[in-house]
């Protein structure tokens, strides 16, 4: 559906985008991460020609964006709706007009427009807000017109620009689910660009993570959250805790096959050994269920750790002093 | 003082010469305003394509363009009246009254009201412009359906202020034989030594600002 190549571009010497390679797939929910200022909106603004790049390719459905004039990609955007961080919607038009506006930029008949948005404005549940002004709705409200205005072409790909930054985690959350709800039903490719780490592990599939204008790191989500790559680390941080001098510290990785069982208290009575829990995780990547155990064990005991792990297929690495993994 | 000998002598000035004045100033006012605003707002448009943080950035059109409207505002009004007389006499035939005024007071207003415009269309969120862009909106569409639909409430506020502001100018036309209420507070009160008309003329300004402050007001507040 979308693919990059190459793709470069930089402001004077400044290197905004330097040699991206990404491939979306068709009906894919797709995240760009990174933090701010890496380049990943300019990246995102690239796909529906809102920014031009230097070098490189980037083809959308078969189609070179850099190729297009002026009018074929005003024809092109139709294809590609787009939300924004502070919803963009105007303030002195109606939610009806709002989302309205492209289908009357595009003059299209008042039937099927009258249709449309009352289909639109029903699929994300604002049929008694018709009416309403954008100053009348609540933050979460503001950007679901913003989303029916996104969808009012008919776009086979939904580009969103860090879409729920500006909202509180629970709406956040129904945004988000929102647009799984679209990704499925309407089979819109979308396009997710965000800071957070709970849109990324709640919504998409797969990843790129960007930083300093170059990919670093990209494939699928749990396996980008099970290896925990320096970029990933490097983006959420690494969590404070104090590692013991002593014994080997381990983190023991849970994917969806194992993260159910009680691996640690069955370990421990098997082998007879006690250890120190340091840190766990568990979170939900869409419907997986992943997280990590960090333990410390005595330097005597680590063998049997070492073996009763191997056996049981359970995937694990060092951690060292600083709380880094080393593989 | 004030017997009715001063109430009939005033009375008489009020019928003979003041309120004539006044249905002249609200002429002038009317017709250099309602020119001036076409012309404003369609030169709005044009700066705020070619603007350097406009739809179609371009720097020599934007640049000749802010070069003259900022040479016709550097002008004090009475100064680009008498100034621009030749050209007043060659379209309008003649450089007095009021018909006269119109010319050099639309040219004065044209480019002030242009970058209150400008100004009112370049506050919109540039976000929206993103978003109209992204769903293929042209760059006309973004101006009419965006641009200034975003910004009625700052180009009718605007507006006000440019029409109480050549409101004075107007009056100051009187000066260099435009007539209306400037000149008749001009001959009839400070030369005539005549303080009843001069402070009649004044007040009649006061009550003119007064009711298109309402008038604009009332707008606003309907549109925002």
């Amino acid at each position: 559906m979308i693919k990059i190549e190459e793709l470069s571009k930089s402001y004077n010497d400044f290197k905004v985008l330097d040699n991206i390679n990404i491939k979306i797939k068709k009906g894919m929910i797709y995240g760009i991460i990174g933090r701010s200022g890496a380049g990943k909106s300019t990246l995102l603004r690239c796909i529906n020609g809102l920014e031009s790049y230097d070098s490189g390719s980037l083809i959308v459905d078969g189609v070179d964006v850099k190729s297009l004039n002026s009018k074929e990609i005003r024809e092109f955007r139709k294809n590609i709706g787009m939300i924004f961080q502070q919803f963009s919607l105007l303030s002195r038009l109606s939610v009806y007009d709002n989302v309205a506006l492209p289908l009357r930029c595009w003059k299209y008949k008042n039937s099927y427009m009258d249709k449309k948005v009352k289909e639109l404005l029903d699929i994300v549940g604002l049929s008694d807000k018709i009416h309403s002004l954008p100053r009348e709705l609540s933050g979460g409200q503001k950007q679901r017109v913003a989303i029916a205005r996104a969808l009012s072409m008919d776009p086979k790909i939904l580009l969103c620009d860090e879409a729920t930054s500006a909202l509180d985690p629970k709406t956040a959350k129904s945004i988000m689910d929102l647009l799984c709800r679209i990704n499925q039903q309407l089979g819109i490719t979308i396009v997710i660009v965000t800071h957070q780490m709970s849109v990324v592990k709640r919504t998409c599939q797969e990843i790129t993570i960007i930083e300093n204008g170059k990919a670093i790191v990209n494939g699928p989500v749990n396996e980008i959250f099970l290896q925990q790559p320096k970029a990933l680390t490097n983006l959420i941080g690494n969590k404070d805790i104090s590692i013991p001098t002593d014994g080997v510290t381990i983190k023991i990785l849970l994917s969806d096959k194992n993260s159910k069982k009680p691996i640690v208290t069955t370990m421990a009575r098997e082998i007879g050994i006690d250890f120190l829990v340091l840190d766990s995780e568990l979170d939900n990547y869409r419907n997986n269920l992943l997280g990590s155990i960090m333990i410390n064990v005595d330097d005597k005991h680590f063998h049997k750790v070492k073996v009763f792990l191997d056996r049981n297929n359970i995937a694990w690495t060092f951690v060292d002093n600083g709380n880094n993994q080393v593989n | 003082m004030l017997d009715s000998a001063f109430f009939q002598e005033w009375l008489r000035y009020f019928n003979g010469i003041i309120r004539p004045a006044i249905g002249a100033t609200l002429r002038m006012v009317t017709a250099s305003m309602f020119f001036a605003f076409i012309l404003g707002f369609l030169l709005a448009i044009v700066l705020v394509i070619y603007s350097p943080h406009g739809l179609r950035p371009n720097k020599r059109i934007y640049g000749i363009l802010d070069f003259f409207v900022n040479i016709i505002r550097s002008f004090p009004i009475i100064i680009l009246i008498v100034a621009i007389s030749p050209i007043t006499r060659m379209v309008v035939g003649t450089t007095i009254g009021e018909k006269a005024a119109i010319l050099p007071l639309t040219i004065a207003a044209a480019p002030f009201m242009a970058r209150i415009f400008e100004n009112s269309m370049m506050e919109v969120d540039k976000q929206l412009i993103e978003a109209a862009r992204s769903f293929g909106a042209s760059d006309l569409q973004i101006i009419f359906k965006v641009l200034i639909k975003e910004s009625i409430p700052s180009i009718i506020s605007g507006t006000t202020l440019s029409i109480i502001y050549f409101l004075s100018a107007t009056t100051l036309a009187g000066a260099v034989g435009a007539g209306g209420i400037g000149a008749v507070a001009l001959n009839y009160g400070y030369q005539s030594f005549n303080n009843s008309i001069l402070y009649t003329c004044v007040f009649i300004l006061l009550i003119m600002v007064q009711i298109i402050q309402m008038i604009g007001n009332w707008l606003y507040k309907k549109f925002v």
